[in-house]
């Protein structure tokens, strides 16, 4: 906090135009979340029981700018983050342990993005590289990336490749682990193409359309999910090895008279799993004065169930395929809360270059069950 | 047949709102776009987002088109 407050003493407002050659902090987000649920369905005991969780994610997000001779902006994004989850669940591997050493867990996942933009040609290439680190799952990704801004400059159009190249350690449920037979390994990879097109319509208007084509392949199932079958046999999760997703979406913001703001969003998704689901998501940020605002969201989720899914005792020795995991059921969901945005003039607590707290509340149900809540900050540097 | 009548009405209504988007288009200046320029306009997830686009992605079988990530990482208890 100290240095940044140092720096921000260092370098004085820039209201000419100039473009600074040195490298400098241009933006730097702190944000912390506490997330818990409760449940009755967790799949780690096939289907039934506690799905009790509580997570506590922090990252910090600094974005720093140079300007090279040739007008071209580079831009560095530099990113860690860092959870502490608790899961009753997860707990349950061991279903004779009162509290054994999966009960809790901590992921970090740092990444790095840089950007090299044309601002004359209004022309971003973009390259980047992320991890994601906890005791049984590691992953690797990395992503290029191109927009290409029309000659109005009111439509821009980008594409992007990710790969994620994920290790899981196979961790069983303990009655399946004779005689405390050590964890295997296994590989599952992502594919994601993406393409988006925003377009600005009018002063007040723009809009966004973005669909993905996404390929997974690998040990796509979760090791210590549990299915119980119609004859009381216990079995780990197994699903086929490949996946294939198809999502398309499409935004808009609209500002309506001075104050209020339309954000709404839907989005379509189809899978190979036949699994089809339907988001939308309105939000309205109402500016109560020029350093405060409230935004009221609500969010509403519906899917239908993977072809995978029975529910506890539904499989039979004929399945070929199987999981009891209720993320993948037949369900809908309701997200419901607010945001409340802070920009005072003299910076928060007087510091003038931390001059955004934002904080966000969510309430979270859905129809089998499940029931979540979400606060969040987040305090900007610019 | 089905899922081809389903796909088919996805394509059309892409079609009808991608026309109707460009013929209802007017060119903005650069000094026109206060208002599409604020904040509050941006057209992708804001910062303070990340963990509920998360937990989103772990407790629904949907996930991806949300200029967010499509993969990588479990946090799947």
């Amino acid at each position: 906090m100290v240095l940044f407050q140092l720096r921000a003493q260092d370098i004085p407002v820039d209201s000419t135009g100039y473009k600074s050659r040195k490298l400098k902090v241009e933006e730097v987000n702190l944000v912390s979340s506490y997330y818990t649920q409760n449940g009755d369905h967790s799949a780690v005991t096939g289907g039934i029981g506690t799905q009790k969780l509580t997570d506590i994610a922090n990252t910090i997000d600094v974005k720093m700018v140079k300007y090279g001779q040739t007008g071209i902006k580079h831009t560095f994004d530099i990113e860690a983050g860092i959870d502490h989850y608790t899961s009753a669940s997860s707990d349950m591997i061991d279903l004779s342990a009162n509290s054994s050493a999966s009960s809790s867990d901590n992921r970090f996942y740092p990444s790095l993005t840089y950007l090299r933009e044309n601002e004359q040609k209004g022309q971003t290439l973009g390259i980047g590289v992320s991890s994601s680190t906890e005791f049984d799952y590691q992953s690797f990704g990395g992503n290029i990336s191109f927009s290409q801004k029309t000659k109005d400059r009111n439509g821009e159009f980008s594409a992007r490749f990710q790969t994620f190249i994920d290790q899981l350690k196979l961790v069983k449920p303990d009655e399946l682990r004779p005689g405390g037979e050590g964890y295997g390994s296994a590989g599952r990879n992502t594919f994601a193409g993406t393409l988006s097109y925003s377009q600005i319509i009018n002063q007040r208007l723009q809009v966004l359309l973005v669909g993905d084509l996404i390929s997974q392949n690998g040990y796509l199932s979760l090791p210590f999910h549990r299915v119980y079958f119609s004859d009381g046999t216990v079995h780990q999760e197994k699903m086929p090895d490949t996946r294939f997703k198809i999502p398309i979406g499409i935004r808009a913001s609209y500002f309506m008279g001075d104050n209020i703001i339309i954000r709404a969003y839907y989005r379509y998704y189809t899978d190979s799993w036949d699994l089809k689901a339907h988001t939308a998501d309105l939000e309205i940020p109402v500016k109560i004065t020029q350093a405060f605002s409230l935004s009221p969201f609500y969010r509403y989720y519906s899917q239908s169930a993977a072809k995978y899914f029975k529910p506890y005792g539904g499989h039979s020795q004929s399945d070929e395929f199987y999981t009891s995991n209720y993320d993948l059921s037949k369900f809908n969901s309701s997200f419901v809360g607010m945001g409340l945005k802070l920009t005072p003039p003299d910076g928060i607590f007087g510091l003038k270059h931390w001059n955004t707290l934002e904080i966000r509340y969510g309430h979270y149900t859905r129809s089998n069950d499940l029931t979540s809540d979400i606060v969040s900050i987040n305090i900007k540097y610019r | 047949m089905k899922k081809r009548n389903s796909r088919s009405q996805l394509t059309a209504a892409i079609v009808v709102v991608a026309s109707i988007l460009a013929v209802s288009c007017t060119p903005v200046k650069e000094y026109q776009k206060g208002k599409i320029n604020d904040s509050e306009m941006v057209l992708s997830n804001r910062k303070i987002e990340k963990t509920e686009l998360s937990f989103q992605s772990y407790r629904e079988g949907a996930s991806g088109a949300n200029a967010g990530k499509s993969g990588g990482g479990c946090g799947c208890n």
